[in-house]
């Protein structure tokens, strides 16, 4: 097995007083889609900073592309690629001369360039819009231009930071494809998220981060399978009921979860669960049967829910 | 200057682009504003009463050249900073490539001369336009001039790099920049301060740009040695990209 891309070993990152990291390890291997999965505040943009080279490590080892990052920032940012959580373009300039600034950051000449720009365009389907200016592109169109950005120097590792955060579903899918085309080039990708559609449908492997630790580590599935059953059930009941039927729910399931407004029950079988609430004379206002998702998990590994 | 700075400075001249017209006609409509209003009208009145040795337009056109670029300076060490720090963020775009935040700062601070020197120049046409000062003392008077803008532009990096809030910055506007504007020389000779108060202008760069600028476009012989007055302008250079160096560092590289 070939030396990991990147690799942290009780990696800390502090502000003053704040721990924003605590101690993690981890390896993102060459080529795969390495995903951080988290709620706001649980220390995934800090571990970004620190992979990118723009914000020192407290202490412990981290290692990006071989280097130390504290000591070798400058090669490390010339060969890695970032999407920032907020979109950081240039909304006066047009399409083009956002790359093309960027490009030149990275002392790359106009020849290699403009081939480049070309190229990097119609990858992120905006090869129509390359005199326009930025400003009137929808947040899809913005977030394409910044992958396009952070696709400029060629890099071995894209980072993003939340990518799809504030796009509307068909952004978000559009997008999901692009960063999909991406992996299938070879192109490894650090992704950082909050949403589990994001990481399920984008990440080889993850982990999950909560309070600046990291709660597990796994494909999805693995995740899934490890710290949920098959399927969940929702119950809701009527407010009127709510705490007799919920008392009734928890005497009767184990893997219960209880949120503000309904129950997840964890189980293999969802009918077998319907059938026995049935019978039991349970009735809950509303009932869904659907597959287990990350969601679950991070809920059965924080006891919190993900979206605040 | 190293490339990866000059690269920041390309950065800045291709955004430039954009405005140029605008920035352009107002570095040479703002001279003739100022020098009718003051030079001409103000001046037939100053001139009546006599006792400046030389016409009044004449004695303001150089204090005026100092203080545009002690204007233009600030302007350029205050707003595109918080704007590279906190409106467009381009700053913190910058320092994600090999560029580091020393880079960010120069690249910044070279093109901010550079803006300086442009409206400089235009204000020294213009002054030579009007007869004030003759093409030849007034092209030369455009190096002490830029020198005063870049004293100011080093040091306003600095305080902007440090500043959390925008407000800060028409602070320093209200309570440092329009007091300097009004009474380092520029509109009369600081002799006619209080005794007391003269002292304090020494320590404001504007005033020794004033000075030497003054020299230069008209001969008129300076308070201090004008070796002094310039060391006092390279002094406040050095000490604003001292000062601002590690601000940009601790801002970008959080």
């Amino acid at each position: 097995m070939s030396e990991p891309l990147v690799s942290a070993r009780n990696l800390v990152k502090r502000f003053g007083d704040f721990t924003a990291v605590d101690g993690i390890d981890f390896d993102v291997e060459r080529g795969e889609a390495f995903g951080f999965l988290g709620p706001n505040g649980a220390g995934k943009t800090s571990t970004m900073r620190m992979i990118g080279a723009v914000s020192p490590v407290t202490s412990g080892e981290l290692s990006v592309l071989g280097l130390d990052p504290n000591t070798r920032g400058v090669e490390i940012r010339s060969r890695i690629g970032v999407v920032p959580q907020l979109d950081t373009l240039d909304l006066e300039l047009s399409v083009r001369e956002n790359l093309v600034i960027y490009g030149r950051y990275f002392n790359m000449s106009r020849k290699t360039l403009e081939p480049r720009i070309k190229e990097l365009l119609e990858f992120v389907r905006l090869a129509e819009r390359r005199d326009d200016k930025v400003e009137p592109l929808s947040g899809g169109m913005k977030r394409r231009l910044t992958i396009a950005r952070g696709l400029i120097n060629d890099p071995d590792l894209l980072i993003l930071d939340e990518p799809t955060t504030g796009l509307d579903p068909q952004a978000r899918h559009a997008l999901w494809d692009r960063l999909y085309g991406l992996k299938k080039r070879g192109v490894t990708q650090i992704i950082t998220t909050h949403y589990m559609d994001e990481a399920e449908q984008l990440c080889d492997r993850l982990v999950i981060m909560d309070a600046g630790k990291i709660v597990d580590m796994g494909s999805p599935r693995e995740l899934i399978q490890r710290h949920t059953r098959r399927e969940v059930v929702e119950l809701r009941f009527p407010s009127e009921v709510r705490e007799v039927g919920e008392a009734s729910v928890l005497a009767n399931f184990d893997r219960v979860e209880v949120l503000p407004d309904r129950l997840l029950v964890s189980t293999d079988n969802g009918d077998e669960i319907l059938t026995s609430l049935v019978d039991r004379g349970i009735h809950p206002e509303s009932t869904l049967v659907r597959r287990s998702s990350l969601e679950d998990v991070f809920l059965r590994l924080t006891g919190r829910s993900l979206v605040d | 200057m190293s490339t990866a700075s000059m690269r920041m400075f390309e950065a800045h001249a291709r955004l430039y682009r954009k405005n140029w017209r605008a920035s352009v006609f107002s570095s040479f409509l703002n001279p003739v504003l100022f020098l009718v209003a003051m030079g001409v009208s103000l001046g037939t009145l100053v001139d009546r009463a006599g006792g400046l040795g030389v016409p009044y337009l004449t004695f303001l056109a150089p204090g005026l050249l100092a203080a545009t670029a002690m204007q233009t300076g600030v302007g350029e060490g205050a707003w595109p900073i918080m704007a590279g720090f906190k409106w467009r963020k381009s700053f913190h775009v910058a320092v994600t490539t090999p560029l580091e935040p020393l880079d960010v700062l120069l690249g910044t601070l070279a093109w901010a001369a550079l803006r300086v020197l442009g409206v400089v120049v235009a204000y020294a046409l213009v002054i030579a336009a009007f007869g004030a000062v003759a093409l030849g003392p007034s092209l030369l008077s455009i190096g002490p001039a830029a020198l005063t803008g870049a004293a100011f532009v080093a040091p306003v990096m600095a305080f902007t790099a440090r500043a959390e809030k925008d407000t800060a910055l028409s602070s320093l506007m209200r309570f440092g920049i329009v007091p300097l504007f009004l009474f380092s020389g520029t509109f009369f000779p600081i002799t006619q301060l209080p005794v007391w108060v003269q002292p304090i202008a020494y320590v404001t760069p504007l005033w020794h740009g004033v000075e030497l600028t003054r020299l230069v476009a008209t001969g008129t012989p300076t308070t201090l040695a004008p070796w002094v007055n310039v060391l006092a302008l390279i002094v406040f250079v050095i000490a604003g990209i001292a000062v601002a160096a590690p601000a940009f560092r601790r801002k970008l590289f959080i």
